[in-house]
């Protein structure tokens, strides 16, 4: 199992994380490279949050993923499957050297994945605005059976837009389930363009918390925010407060495209292709990253 | 009234209670069995027998408000946990409203989910189109690995549903107002999924039926024997699994066939039988009776299937138009000459 780290983070601990992201991260572009393309804007803004949770938060463990009593992952933003099989190579859950067959025809790997192929994948995602309801099910269902196991949804932004977003965002309020964590990539962008301008979001906050939830903000890239956060979320409440038995939302203020200095922030970089120059450009832009960090 | 219990249904205790009183409590019954049973519905805990459940296992019901698209993720998510979902609704939100979730989280997911699509077809006839369910067939079967039962009584949806729990996989199941009469009682065969059950025999003309329909074509058969038609009626309770046999069957023994539905004639029972008659390549005088791709009005269920044409006047009218044919009308082909 991952050890949880405590919080707060240690200098050296945060650097750990850290340098994971920028593997991850490199990772990513090799994926994309070699399977062609992919959502590698969407998959470079949750990076930090993935890392965070695969290598701090979840009770997961790479050698028994049908561990009944786990923590739930559900990747409700499907179309960040390119990120998130680079954090389960990078942690175990597969072997990095299937990787290469991201994409291609028959593999587990690719960019949505389905749980009947890959045990690490907790439910097959990729049209949005399934992941929290299925996620608040497993909620309910671990509840049942009095298993401790804590679900995490990780929501795109673009996901806010959809009507079923809310319906299972109100249910989960009504059933009070705390040990349901949603974390909103709020990386502002979607294919078109940035959410404030196309049909603006905000106040996403004031929604959330209306919806019956407990709603933290915090920096997406920021370690140090990004543990102590999914620890207070996750860190079970006074069961004579009731006012604390409430979901948590994290919005994580993220850049699209982060790490890769000409794809930050670009709706154009939400799908894409890179030729071996563009390739060797995005790969020199994270190196100089970990050069930095070491 | 007199209370039923346990698994015992007899045709007595079916006259008592009305079929969707039946189901609520084998579902009751099978949920003391199994603890892993849960049941959900969106805002139809009151106006349908999954209140039995509720009532009995208030821990294991979840009523996730007018939003059926949740609802069917919900089942999932619960699926996902090592549970048997029972999800309730109206067979119209079940199947239009909630279907990317039903055919994504729930048939792509592989999750073991058994779906209730209450008042199917034109039950809730004064409700109008946006309460008539007529697609629901039509887009369950398209989904891989879905099974799809239209029970014709009571007592055949209460095994239904058993037949479903103990099915692995998702299943859907369509229900009508819960007035059917109880015939399937009497059926010598076992209620099976996949597996046609004649209800009444006939070497003229073979009718499939679902749900209310087959009573409908049963009293059609018992009007035209005294005029010398013997027509067979074959409940088609399994819409899929398809038993696909038992068209060959009748393709062969009585080259006449009818299918009856409260459901449209696009997509449902009367297309999945064409499907097999097509294939078989043979001859065969075919009608399918159901809702003819409309829209029909406001109004009560007895009149809506007059109007539409799949009531015991529709079957009646349909017989007697295929005894003018005879295979000796078709046209023999021979390849290459």
């Amino acid at each position: 199992m991952i050890s949880l780290p405590r919080s707060p983070l240690s200098n050296e601990e945060c650097q750990q994380l850290q340098a994971a992201a920028l593997r991850v991260r490199e990772s990513i572009l090799r994926i994309m490279y070699d399977s062609g393309s992919g959502h590698v804007g969407s998959a470079l803004s949750q990076t930090d949050i993935l890392v965070a949770l695969y290598r701090g938060a979840l009770r997961v463990d790479p050698k028994r993923p049908d561990w009944p009593q786990r923590d739930r992952f559900v990747l409700s933003k499907g179309h960040g499957g390119l990120g998130l099989a680079a954090v389960l190579a990078d942690c175990g859950f597969i072997n990095p050297e299937d990787l290469s067959t991201f994409g291609k025809t028959g593999s587990a790997l690719g960019m949505h994945m389905h749980h009947r192929k890959l045990p690490a994948i907790e439910a097959a995602t990729g049209s949005l605005g399934h992941g929290l309801g299925i996620a608040v099910g497993m909620a309910l269902g671990v509840r049942l059976k009095t298993w401790p196991s804590r679900t995490i949804c990780l929501l795109s932004d673009g996901e806010c837009y959809e009507g079923s977003t809310w319906e299972a965002a109100l249910a989960a309020g009504a059933q009070r389930l705390h040990r349901l964590l949603a974390v909103v990539d709020r990386n502002r962008l979607t294919m078109d363009g940035f959410t404030e301008q196309e049909v603006p979001l905000e106040p996403l906050a004031d929604k959330w918390a209306s919806f019956g939830w407990r709603v933290i903000n915090c920096d997406g890239h920021d370690f140090r925010q990004l543990c102590s956060n999914i620890e207070i979320a996750l860190a079970e409440p006074d069961a004579a407060d009731a006012e604390a038995q409430r979901p948590t939302v994290i919005l994580a203020q993220t850049i699209k495209g982060k790490g890769v200095d000409f794809m930050e922030n670009e709706a154009k970089w939400h799908y894409g292709a890179l030729d071996s120059v563009m390739y060797a450009r995005a790969l020199a832009s994270v190196r100089d990253q970990h050069k930095a960090l070491s | 009234m007199k209370k039923v219990q346990g698994f015992t249904w007899t045709v007595e205790d079916v006259n008592l209670i009305s079929a969707s009183e039946t189901w609520g409590d084998a579902l009751v019954e099978a949920g003391r069995r199994d603890p892993a049973i849960v049941a959900l519905t969106a805002d139809l805990g009151n106006s349908t027998k999954i209140q039995r459940f509720k009532e009995v296992f208030p821990a294991r019901f979840f009523n996730v408000g007018i939003a059926e698209q949740n609802l069917m993720a919900v089942a999932a998510g619960l699926a996902a946990t090592d549970h048997i979902p029972v999800v309730c609704t109206y067979a119209t939100f079940a199947s239009l409203r909630a279907a990317e979730f039903v055919r994504t989280d729930i048939g792509y997911g592989q999750r073991n989910v058994k779906i209730i699509g209450t008042l199917a077809g034109v039950a809730y006839g004064q409700g109008g189109p946006t309460h008539h369910a007529f697609e629901d067939i039509a887009l369950m079967r398209s989904i891989p690995g879905m099974v799809v039962l239209a029970p014709a009584d009571g007592d055949e949806l209460t095994d239904a549903l058993l037949a479903a729990l103990a099915y692995e996989g998702p299943v859907y199941l369509r229900t009508g107002r819960g007035t059917e009469l109880p015939i399937m009682k009497e059926s010598k065969e076992a209620f099976a999924i996949g597996k046609a059950r004649t209800v009444h025999d006939g070497r003229d003309v073979t009718v499939f039926a679902i749900g209310l329909c087959v009573q409908e074509a049963l009293r059609a058969a018992v009007r035209v024997a005294s005029q010398g038609i013997r027509v067979k009626v074959v409940n088609m309770a399994a819409v899929k699994p398809l038993d696909v046999a038992a068209i060959q069957a009748a393709i062969t023994a009585t080259q006449r066939i009818i299918t009856v539905e409260d459901h449209s004639i696009v997509g449902g029972l009367g297309s999945a039988v064409a499907e097999v008659i097509a294939e078989s390549g043979k001859a065969c005088a075919f009608k399918r009776l159901g809702h003819q791709d409309c829209f029909l009005p406001m109004g009560v269920p007895e009149d809506l299937m007059h109007i539409g044409g799949f009531d015991e006047d529709a079957v009646h009218a349909a017989i007697l138009g295929l005894m003018q044919t005879s295979s000796d009308d078709a046209v023999e082909w021979e390849d290459g000459k």
